[in-house]
Parts: structure tokens; sequence; C-alpha cells
């Protein structure tokens, strides 16, 4: 069985929050940051991602890999900006002050130093809270908590149904993979583009046969416990509310009011200095 | 609510099970980030064919969503919304192109092709790169490149093994009316 989502065990005032009010100030931590292009707004969310990263108690090398991977991402990501148009942050901030002339139209401006310190603070930002989420709640718990915030529980329980599959799903892949290869169907780069694709069919059709067939003999049994006879259900892994939650999730509007309060301060979204 | 059958919440469940398995573990990566060849979206295509809209835009929204979660690059809306919108139009196709009861020759091909590039390039040239001028204002010119070569890739992997896939699936079931009384 693979390790999905990385939950890990601690004891940590965030680990016993229930899953609920951790996913509302997720979402709501997110969309403050997509909202925003306040510098200052964007540090002190960093600060306070970092800062409860330290609350939980989950350390930087529990989390290394997944880690590295965002860091790289980043880089590329802001790489492929400058690369596309070094002059963007002159254009948003309406003034140029060049630092450092490179060639062509390639500039180091403090503007579009600015702006690139604002894609990188919108992950620093958000990263954090996403890893810390994915890793102090038991995926069991995630589907509870959707329900619990308003999304219909037939929905949720999608969701929990896909959590629950995924590892079958895997290993099935793995086999009909295995299978496949051992009757000559080559996938890695030695193929052409087209060759691999088509061996990839090979791969896929027994994959979505096995999966009609999953969905068919669940649904039946699910039928069967009259699934979805009620307008609500219960939970196993739903817990109660305690007053921490309360503050979590006040935490989470607390801080949209902020991103949309600045708007207005600010005149738009972006904190202009120059 | 007659149309949210158990069948459909299972298949979207199993469904963002696939989208999920097969968009982390089996990819072709392209020299352009956030992006991979891969082959969710012909699955996808297929299982939305088969199960109708709702499931086939809840199916890719759910899978893309936990596979964002769990990749580590931060949850992309954007990029999201984009498989939702690919997922309920393919969804809507399965109700012109009738997979299940084994019906899919050349004229159901080219609908099948048009459709699909249709879907893409309105998934990741406008409504994926709409959201992340608004969400993190990028440069057009770099999400322009993002969405050709995220396009051109889905694209091509839809129509090479969606429409192999189409054909396998439609020779497993039954045709209609393909039993005679016997004079």
């Amino acid at each position: 069985m693979i390790q999905l989502f990385n939950y890990i065990e601690r004891v940590s005032p965030i680990h016993r929050l229930t899953g609920a009010s951790k996913l509302a100030c997720m979402l709501c931590w997110v969309l403050a940051a997509m909202i925003t292009f306040d510098t200052r707004y964007l540090i002190l969310l960093t600060v306070c991602a970092i800062l409860l990263f330290g609350v939980s108690k989950i350390r930087v090398r529990d989390v290394k890999v997944i880690l590295i991977f965002s860091l790289v991402f980043l880089f590329m990501n802001n790489a492929l900006i400058y690369l596309f148009s070094p002059e963007h942050g002159v254009g948003i901030y309406g003034s140029k002050t060049v630092l450092l002339h490179l060639a062509g139209r390639y500039s180091v401006t403090e503007q579009q130093l600015l702006y690139h310190a604002n894609v990188v603070l919108k992950y620093t930002a958000t990263i954090p809270v996403v890893i810390l989420f994915i890793s102090t709640t038991q995926p069991s718990e995630f589907a509870a908590s959707l329900n619990k915030i308003g999304v219909s529980y037939k929905v949720s329980y999608s969701v929990s149904l896909a959590l629950r599959y995924i590892p079958d799903v895997l290993d099935e892949f793995h086999a009909i993979s295995l299978a496949q290869q051992a009757r000559g169907v080559e996938l890695s780069g030695k193929e052409s583009l087209i060759k691999r694709l088509k061996g990839a069919t090979a791969i896929l059709m027994p994959l979505i046969l096995s999966s009609m067939e999953r969905i068919e003999v669940v649904s039946n049994a699910m039928e069967l416990r009259c699934f979805g006879k009620e307008p609500k259900r219960t939970w196993y892994r739903e817990r109660k509310f305690t007053a921490l939650d309360y503050g979590t999730i006040i935490l989470g509007f607390v801080l949209i009011g902020i991103s949309i309060a600045l708007q207005f301060v600010n005149g738009g979204r972006y904190w202009n200095p120059f | 609510m007659k149309k949210f059958s158990v069948k459909t919440i299972v298949a979207i469940g199993i469904g963002a099970a696939l989208f999920f398995v097969l968009s982390s573990y089996v990819a072709i990566p392209t020299p352009a980030p956030n992006l991979k060849i891969s082959v969710h979206y012909p699955v996808v295509a297929v299982m939305a064919m088969l199960f109708g809209p709702v499931a086939g835009c809840l199916m890719s929204l759910i899978g893309h969503f936990l596979s964002d979660l769990a990749s580590g690059w931060g949850v992309w809306w954007s990029w999201i919304a984009g498989s939702a919108f690919f997922g309920l139009v393919m969804g809507f196709l399965g109700y012109k192109l009738k997979l299940a009861k084994g019906e899919f020759g050349v004229k159901g091909a080219v609908i099948f092709n048009v459709v699909q590039i249709i879907a893409h390039l309105i998934a990741w040239g406008a409504i994926a790169p709409a959201l992340d001028i608004w969400i993190y204002d990028e440069p057009a010119e770099k999400l322009f490149l993002q969405g050709v070569t995220g396009s051109v890739g889905n694209i091509l992997s839809t129509a090479i093994v969606g429409t192999i896939l189409c054909f396998a699936y439609a020779s497993t079931r039954a045709k209609k009316g393909s039993l005679k009384a016997e004079k």
C-alpha cells in the first residue's frame, strides 16, 4: 500500500483541530493569497504559515521531497515569466528604475523584482498551508470535512471513494502494465512518441474495463445498503467542533476580509511603493 | 434527484481515482512548467461519455484537485477549472455518441475529435489562462505558451489514445439490433 497523502501522526494543536475547520481555513487562506498582490500582506501570510509549521511539529525533513519539488517548480515558473516578459513589473507599477542592464530588452528593474517577489510570495504564502493541511489531516476525515463545510454528502462520498480506490487502481495499473510489457509493449523513451501513446492504450483499455466492473460491483453493494435514500448521513471520522475550531474558521474569514479591505486601501490589487 | 444515481456517485469516485493515478504516475514531461503530456484526458473522455456531464465534470474536478493537493505545487484552481470544463463537454458528447450501445464508427470518431479539440482549446487556451491572469497576473505570452503546449499535448493524446479507446470499448458492447430472429 502506498503512502498517498503524507499524513504524519504527531501530537499538536493543529492535529487536534477537526478536518473541516482546517479545510475551511486552508481554502480561505489560499483565496486570500489569490486575491491580493500586496507585498506586505503576502509577507505576513508567509511568516504566519511558517510559524504554523512550527506549531504543528511537522519537521522540514518530513516534507523534504514535496518542498524541493515546489521550489524547483517555483524557480522554473519565475524564469519563464522573466524570459517572456522582462518588463512586466514596469507595466504594472507604471515606473522604471533600472538597476542593471543585461542585454537587449533584458534588464533588472526594481519593479520587475518586486513583481517576482509577489509571485514567489504567493507560493510561499500558500504552499506551506496546503502541505500542512495534508500532513495533519487523516485522508478518511477529508470526506467528512467536505460534507461539514457544505458540500453535498453524495459528492463527499465520491471523494471518499476516490481516496479509497486510488491505491487499488494504482496496483491494477502496475499489474496490467507489467503484463503488457511482458508481451512486448514498450513505454520508455526508446520508442517514438506515437508508438508510446499506442502502447499506452494497450494498458488503458483493460484498466477502463476493470474500472467499469468495479463501478458495477461497488454501486450494487451501495444500492443494496440503501445508499442515498436519506437526506443526511453520519461519518465515522466526524468530530465535534471545539472553540479552537471556531477560532480557526474565523481566522480564515478575517484573512479574506483583510485581502478585500486592502483592495480598497491600495486602490487596486497591487501595493505600489514607487 | 433522479440524475444523481448511486452509479453516478461511484463512477465519479472511481473516475477521479483513475484521473489521479494516470496523471500522477503516468506522464511524459514537456519543457514548459506545470505541464506534461498525459494519458488521463483520453480516459476521462471515455468515462465522461459513458456516465454523463455531471459525472464527467466532477470526476475531473475531484481527480485534479486531489492530484494537485498531493503533488506539492499547490492547488491550481485555474487548471482544475479547465479539467472540469473538459469533462463536462465530453459528458455532453456522450448524449450524442452512444458508446455504451456499441455505436462508434468513422463518423463518431470525427465528431469525437472535433469536439475534443475544441474543448481542449477552450479549456487550456481560454479558461485556464484567464483565471491565471486574474490570480497571478502572469504575462499573457507565457500563459499562451503553456496553454498551447498543454492543448497540443492533450489534443494529441486524446486524439490517438482516446479514439482507439472509443473504438475498442464500443466493440466490446453488443450493438443495438445486432440480434436477428431466426426464421
